[in-house]
């Protein structure tokens, strides 16, 4: 392995170049992790970790009872508060962008020499030190550079540059301002090493590493218990996960011997085609992706995940962290093309979810609620994608998803903040993420307003928008692969897969027709018609500082023009195909293996049939949305009635988390209490073996103790019977 | 060891051995430490003949000074120092079924020991017959013993002497009336 | 003569133990272990004139112990006699745990 290793990176175009580097592209992170870090921990001493009655910032409007303990004293109705700022805060709010900055520029930088390096067949590998030798278990620190990895660092490092720098603005009165950039640098490390790395175990590292992260800012304002609680949600689902993940890994290691994915990939052919073996390796990775990139049945995380602060919410909610599931298996491409019933379950779990989170978001009230189910429905999306063997799709939504999604979450917060300054004002304790407190800020947030438009028109898949073409793609190539590909010829409980295929597309479709509703239907009441934020709040309502608008404004031209990156053929304009054509290498052959070799072509009537459904379905529901709300009845939250009926089902979520908590939780609680406290713990450890070795050693000391009678003839005669067994053992032998 | 011993020779042997063994009966069954005693002193002279008989005429004279003259001897001693004589002291046996419990404990010893010493030993290690004998014969009864005894053992004999200091001085000190004892 | 002999010291080994087993008087004891020791003694002459004559230097070494041992132990009975009246071990339980 190591000589290969060292033979490809010899011959390699890249070597020499400044993708030598790529190992200070996760320690930039890493070191701002450490600097922030030691600011938060040197101040710690002066000011508490994070006392909520000290917080200013807008979190106190984060869905949950305002922190203004404080504050209801002075109700003299005094607008100065002392604000209390970070001492450290200058510092963390330079390195904390900082080093996500300059981790960019050489993403960048590295990008452009991967142009310049021309065609790249092999991955470009760098093996640092040899960190598991283990028998025959050899797992090195090395990091693998290719076009998949480098799409991704680009987007997180880009991505995560622009939410740090809002973060500057969102969170600059928090007490624990030092600490939150320093898990956002950790965050950025891990997320790094996930891509970068060149096997699985690494990539594991990274993927345990960004759950962490992902934890901590959860539960970033702990005090609050239902912060910590969502924290420690997302934790303990992730687990479930992560299990199938180790199997996974296992399974590969028992089977091939090794673990990076060079040496997977060069085996996985000795697996056979549509093997129970790699299907079930299949399967269990795709259990670790449910976890992390909430699918169902494990998707029940994320929305509690908005417990976090809002830009958490953008980079790891959204942006990056969840996509990892997506990247896993566009990084396993070469397992999964081997094993279409996996790929099946991948695409149809995908589409289910894509409709069933979106049928939720229909009906939710909390700005940030809306959005994490929209992320889940998107997510849904990305797996049918790579599920289906279009794994240039798929990471093509990644992307796209990446920019508006982001741009959806950041603008959320922009609204949050000028919401929650409002009320902060005023001494309102009402809640500043209902969408039912709003209505009408398109007059103060001028800027916010047009961007989440963009973003709104991008994710609901209007033409020309980013949104449009990963989506059309998507949907394109899974109706494509129903036609004809392994897939299509695989069965899936006894159905054929090009049923479940079309079923897929068709779920699809009316996933797109509710994602538009939803988004238009958040889009109405958040900016339009009548304001419902209060007459004295009104006043204070305003634009966020550009350090937040700044990186919007960013990630709205993305939104607006990322189709660019892979336009169709439809187009008669442009590049065409980019992205696919540079990740060419990476997932071309299983992209071929999938399709029986022929790359899908449809005919130009039918491809144009294709779009205009989609964008025919987007547009209806946008207008649907558009002609049934009304915003002009909507009461403020504390005003409003209960949901009646079906759309009581939809705001309660379907009650998936009573459903689990009933079936899951509670049984596992209660056998917890009932057998393994009461039973095993008490009665089996406690009182069999510790009470019962005492009692034990207590019997057999006090029989000893009886035989020392004092009397030298019962000590003759023990003596003498163990001088009989003895002989006597010798006797017989 | 001749092949063919003479008859007086194998009587002798059976008759001190079988007088040695009689002996060891009456002695651990007598009630009186003081007959006891002597029965033992009569053990012991009916093996220092078999120890002469054996070829170890230096050991048999060994027994009979050491044994059955000196230790024997400071029994008595003691035995009459104490007066172990009136009827509480005495009655010193334990009860029947301990004593049919102690037999079939020492049979089945017995049994075992015979077992075992029915083990055959290396030819190799055996001396040809009548060496000892021969040897005595050649350079006397006290050289064969103090030739190993003062070369090969030489370091044992010393620690003898520490050994044999020891218990002088520990029997000095128990027996010594100390003014804190009760009379 | 050596099976003889393994015999007589056998049988009178036994009878020292069956001594140890069944008496109570400590000075009787005492004389059963050194009938005990002259049933090894035996068997050591017994295969010195088989085995060579390094049998009756342990022998003698066994006197030498002996000697020691009674020197101690009628020391040690006389010290019990003066404490406790009696060499009758049933009535000495100094050792009870």
């Amino acid at each position: 392995m190591l000589l290969q290793h060292a033979a490809a990176a010899g011959t390699h175009p890249l070597s020499g170049t400044i993708a030598e580097w790529v190992w200070l592209l996760p320690l930039l992170p890493l070191l701002g992790f450490v600097i922030n870090g030691l600011a938060s921990l040197l101040s710690a001493s002066h000011l508490g970790p994070d006392d909520p009655s000290l917080a200013h910032g807008p979190h106190g409007a984060d869905g949950h009872a305002p922190h203004d303990g404080a504050d209801a004293h002075g109700a003299h109705g005094d607008d100065h508060h002392p604000v209390v700022r970070h001492r450290y805060a200058t510092l963390a709010s330079i390195v904390g962008p900082a080093v996500l900055a300059l981790s960019f520029a050489l993403a960048l930088a590295i990008f452009l020499a991967m142009r310049g390096a021309g065609e790249m067949a092999s991955p470009f590998v760098q093996t640092y030190f040899s960190w598991m030798p283990v028998g025959d278990l050899q797992v090195d620190a090395a990091f693998q550079l290719d076009q998949l990895s480098m799409v991704m660092v680009l987007i997180i490092t880009g991505v995560g540059t622009l939410i740090h720098i809002f973060s500057v603005g969102y969170m600059q009165d928090d007490p624990g301002y030092p600490r939150y950039f320093a898990y956002l640098n950790l965050f950025v490390f891990f997320m790094l090493l996930l891509v970068l790395g060149a096997n699985y175990p690494l990539l594991f590292i990274g993927w345990e590493g960004v759950g962490l992260c992902s934890y901590l800012l959860i539960g970033f304002w702990f005090s609050e218990k239902a912060n910590a609680d969502a924290g420690k949600k997302a934790f303990i689902v992730n687990r479930i996960g992560d299990f199938g993940f180790l199997i996974a890994m296992f399974l590969l290691f028992a089977n091939l011997g090794t673990l990076s994915f060079t040496g997977v990939q060069a085996g996985a052919a000795s697996l056979g085609f549509g093997g129970v073996l790699v299907t079930t390796i299949c399967l269990f990775l795709f259990l670790g992706c449910t976890g992390k990139s909430a699918q169902i049945p494990l998707y029940v995380w994320l929305p509690d995940a908005m417990a976090g602060p809002t830009p958490v919410s953008a980079l790891i909610h959204a942006a990056t962290m969840v996509t990892a599931g997506v990247y896993l298996i566009a990084r396993s491409n070469f397992l999964f093309s081997l094993a279409p019933v996996a790929s099946l379950v991948v695409v149809l779990i995908g589409a289910l979810t894509a409709l069933f989170a979106a049928s939720i978001g229909l009906k939710q009230w909390d700005i940030k609620k809306v959005l994490a189910y929209s992320t889940v429905s998107q997510l849904g999306y990305m797996f049918v994608g790579v599920g289906s063997g279009a794994y240039v799709a798929g990471i093509f939504h990644l992307m796209t998803h990446a920019f508006f999604k982001a741009l959806l979450f950041l603008g959320s917060g922009s609204v949050i903040f000028a919401m929650h300054r409002a009320y902060h004002h005023t001494h309102n304790h009402d809640d500043a993420q209902d969408m039912r407190n709003m209505g009408g800020l398109a007059r103060y947030m001028k800027v916010t307003w047009v961007l989440m438009w963009i973003a709104t028109l991008a994710i609901s898949g209007v033409p020309f928008f980013s949104g449009f073409f990963s989506k059309d793609e998507i949907l394109g190539g899974v109706f494509l692969r129903a036609r004809e590909s392994t897939l299509a010829e695989a069965h899936l409980f006894g159905i054929p897969g090009s049923y479940i295929l079309y079923l897929c597309y068709v779920i699809g479709l009316a996933a797109a027709f509710m994602t538009a509703v939803y988004m238009t239907r958040m889009m109405i009441y958040t900016f339009h018609g009548p304001n419902r934020t209060g007459d004295r709040e009104r006043e204070h309502l305003a634009e966020a500082p550009w350090v937040m608008t700044g990186p919007l404004v960013v990630l709205g031209i993305l939104s607006a023009v990322g189709g660019w990156f892979n336009l169709p053929k439809l187009i008669p304009f442009g590049p065409l195909g980019g992205l696919e054509h540079w990740l060419e290498p990476v997932v071309g052959e299983s992209t071929l293996r999938v399709t029986n070799g022929v790359l899908p072509e449809a005919s130009h009537g039918l491809e144009l049939a294709l779009v205009v459904a989609a964008v025919a379905i987007g547009l209806l529901g946008i207008f649907y949305a558009y002609s049934q709300l009304k915003p002009d009845r909507l009461v403020p939250k504390r005003e409003a009635p209960g949901e009646e009926g079906f759309a009581r089902v939809l705001n309660n979520k379907w009650y998936v988390d009573e459903a689990y908590d009933k079936a899951i939780v509670q049984p596992v609680v209660s056998t917890s209490r009932g057998l393994l406290w009461r039973g095993v713990d008490t009665g089996l450890i406690d009182g069999v073996m510790v009470t019962g070795s005492q009692k034990l050693a207590q019997v057999v000391g006090w029989a000893g103790s009886q035989l020392q009678s004092g009397q030298v003839g019962t000590y003759a005669w023990v003596l003498v019977i163990g001088v009989l067994a003895v002989i006597g053992a010798f006797t017989l032998r | 060891m001749p092949e063919h011993l003479p008859l007086f020779y194998v009587f002798n042997f059976y008759l001190f051995g079988l007088v040695a063994i009689v002996s060891a009966l009456l002695f651990v069954t007598r009630k009186s430490p003081v007959t006891a005693a002597l029965w033992l002193v009569n053990t012991m002279f009916s093996l220092a003949a078999l120890y002469v008989m054996l070829d170890a005429q230096f050991i048999g004279a060994m027994q009979v000074l050491v044994y059955a003259g000196a230790i024997m001897v400071v029994f008595l001693f003691v035995i009459m120092l104490l007066n172990l004589g009136h009827p509480s002291e005495l009655a010193d046996a334990r009860g029947r079924g301990w004593q049919m419990a102690a037999a079939l404990v020492g049979l089945a010893l017995l049994a075992e020991i015979f077992a075992l010493s029915r083990a055959q030993s290396p030819e190799s290690l055996e001396l040809p017959a009548g060496y000892a004998a021969r040897e005595i014969m050649a350079t006397g009864a006290i050289t064969p013993v103090a030739g190993p005894l003062f070369n090969e053992y030489l370091l044992a004999f010393e620690v003898t002497s520490i050994l044999l200091l020891a218990a002088v001085v520990g029997a000095v000190v128990l027996g010594k009336r100390r003014s804190g004892d009760a009379r | 003569m050596l099976a003889e002999s393994l015999f007589f010291s056998a049988v009178l080994f036994c009878i020292g133990v069956v001594g140890v087993l069944t008496r109570r008087n400590a000075i009787i004891l005492f004389m059963c272990v050194e009938l005990m020791l002259n049933a090894v003694n035996l068997t050591f002459v017994a295969f010195a004139q088989v085995y060579g004559v390094a049998g009756q230097v342990f022998v003698f070494f066994v006197m030498t112990v002996a000697a020691a041992e009674a020197a101690v132990g009628l020391a040690i009975i006389i010290a019990l006699f003066r404490h406790r009246q009696t060499v009758n071990l049933q009535n000495i339980n100094l050792l009870k745990g």
